[in-house]
């Protein structure tokens, strides 16, 4: 268990924004993630319901880890993790019955995400509820992100549209693969390849820096 | 909240705790799943209620009010509870004359059930509307039984003697044909096949043409 006096909440949260992107960086749901970007709207709100399971079961796990028995921590989260996404699933389906047909099952499947139990036992199980919240705010609020990222430039080139707002009129001829399954395994790699790309430059530039300071020192 | 939080020293708890433990997170979590499901369901309903209500309104043009009808062996009775396999919906116009019925008919397409209401005049023997209520069908291609207004409106004067066939775009010539999406053929057919099944199967249940049911309970 590590002391938290050299922890800092801004810092929990934007590592899970970028840094530690939970999709770009863990690769961690993968099967939403190319499940169900094929549109804007489906994007955001596959991203809402996972931030509002992560946070809360997050919440919960750092509020009760005193009163977890850790010989079954990982029953109990999923429990936690379970309840809350039954909650998002009736809610969605009550006020937006249209999103949760297309989502179908994997509104359920967030149960199986490994990012929200991954949070659990390596962060909000470890932590106050202050860092779990800013951690747990961060990695999903990363999750949305990279959701919309793929789930935007699917349905601008499959559908010509963004959000349900055409966007090239009549002339356009809709890249039908984009929303098909294939779209979003190319999609996603196209992604990773210039994450990667950006990682590795930025990496190679803080080393020149670092050799130029040596020099000049 | 930002100080360390203590290393507890950790006994091995017995099992009577670890059960416990569980079977209290099982409870509680019970109890809100309950909770939100009572306070869901009648939205739920509602929303469902007002698509049904939405389709059959575009699967019988001219209707103005409905009736959930229940084939119970003998004849049609009103089915003022939960719809089943043998419900169907009577339609009438405003001044609450017999129009004809909204018949919901499912079964297997290219990825899962397809769920559908179509709208059946008996005394014309004619389909006059179609509308998808629940598929799975590939998003570009066989999503187009509903998204293709042109698909769609195949159904809006459709014979139903001989049996309905679907045949390649554009090559429709008789009253009972209709054109198959292309590069959806499956989806299309799954369409056909499962009105043509609902059809001989309501057939002999409906009664003679020209005694259609009275309105009763009508919405």
């Amino acid at each position: 268990m590590s002391t938290e006096k050299d922890l800092d909440a801004y810092q929990e949260f934007i590592k899970g924004i970028w840094r530690d992107n939970p999709v770009f960086v863990q690769v961690l749901g993968m099967c939403p993630m190319l499940a169900v970007t094929n549109s804007a709207v489906n994007a955001v709100v596959m991203g809402g319901a996972t931030l509002f399971v992560l946070v809360g079961s997050s919440f919960l796990v750092a509020a009760m880890k005193h009163l977890i028995p850790k010989q079954v921590r990982i029953s109990l989260y999923v429990i936690i993790i379970a309840t809350f996404v039954t909650v998002a699933d009736y809610t969605l389906l009550a006020l937006l019955p249209k999103v949760h047909k297309e989502l179908g099952a994997f509104i359920p499947l967030i149960v199986a995400n490994c990012m929200i139990l991954g949070r659990q036992e390596a962060f909000a199980s470890r932590h106050s509820v202050r860092y779990a919240v800013m951690d747990a705010l961060g990695m999903s609020g990363g999750f949305l992100l990279a959701l919309l990222a793929l789930g935007g430039v699917r349905e601008i080139l499959g559908s010509g549209s963004l959000f349900n707002v055409d966007l090239f009129g009549d002339g356009f001829e809709p890249w039908v693969i984009m929303i098909l399954p294939p779209g979003g395994f190319l999609t996603l790699g196209l992604i990773l390849l210039f994450f990667n790309w950006f990682t590795v430059r930025r990496r190679a530039f803080l080393q020149r820096v670092a050799a130029l300071d040596a020099e000049e020192g | 909240m930002s100080t360390p939080v203590p290393v507890q020293p950790q006994r091995e708890p017995g099992s009577t705790r670890l059960v416990l433990a569980m079977a209290l997170a099982g409870l509680l979590a019970g109890i809100i799943i309950i909770g939100v499901y009572e306070a869901t369901l009648p939205t739920i309903e509602a929303n469902r209620a007002r698509e049904l209500r939405e389709a059959v309104f575009q699967v019988l043009p001219g209707v103005r009010k409905m009736q959930a009808l229940r084939y119970d062996g003998r004849g049609l009775v009103p089915n003022p509870g939960k719809a089943d396999d043998d419900t169907l919906y009577a339609g009438y116009d405003g001044a609450g004359r017999f129009i004809g019925y909204a018949i919901p008919a499912e079964g297997p397409g290219f990825q899962d059930t397809i769920k559908l209401l179509y709208g059946y005049l008996p005394r014309q023997r004619r389909i006059v509307g179609m509308a998808i209520l629940d598929s799975r069908e590939t998003p570009g291609l066989g999503d187009k039984i509903y998204k293709d207004a042109d698909f769609v409106a195949n159904f809006d004067d459709l014979a139903v003697d001989p049996e309905i066939v679907a045949v390649k775009k554009g090559t429709s010539t008789a009253p009972n044909q209709i054109d198959a999406i292309t590069g959806a053929t499956i989806s299309s057919k799954a369409v056909v096949r499962i009105i043509n099944r609902a059809r001989s199967r309501w057939e002999k249940r409906l009664p003679a043409p020209g005694s259609g049911p009275a309105p009763d309970r009508m919405e």
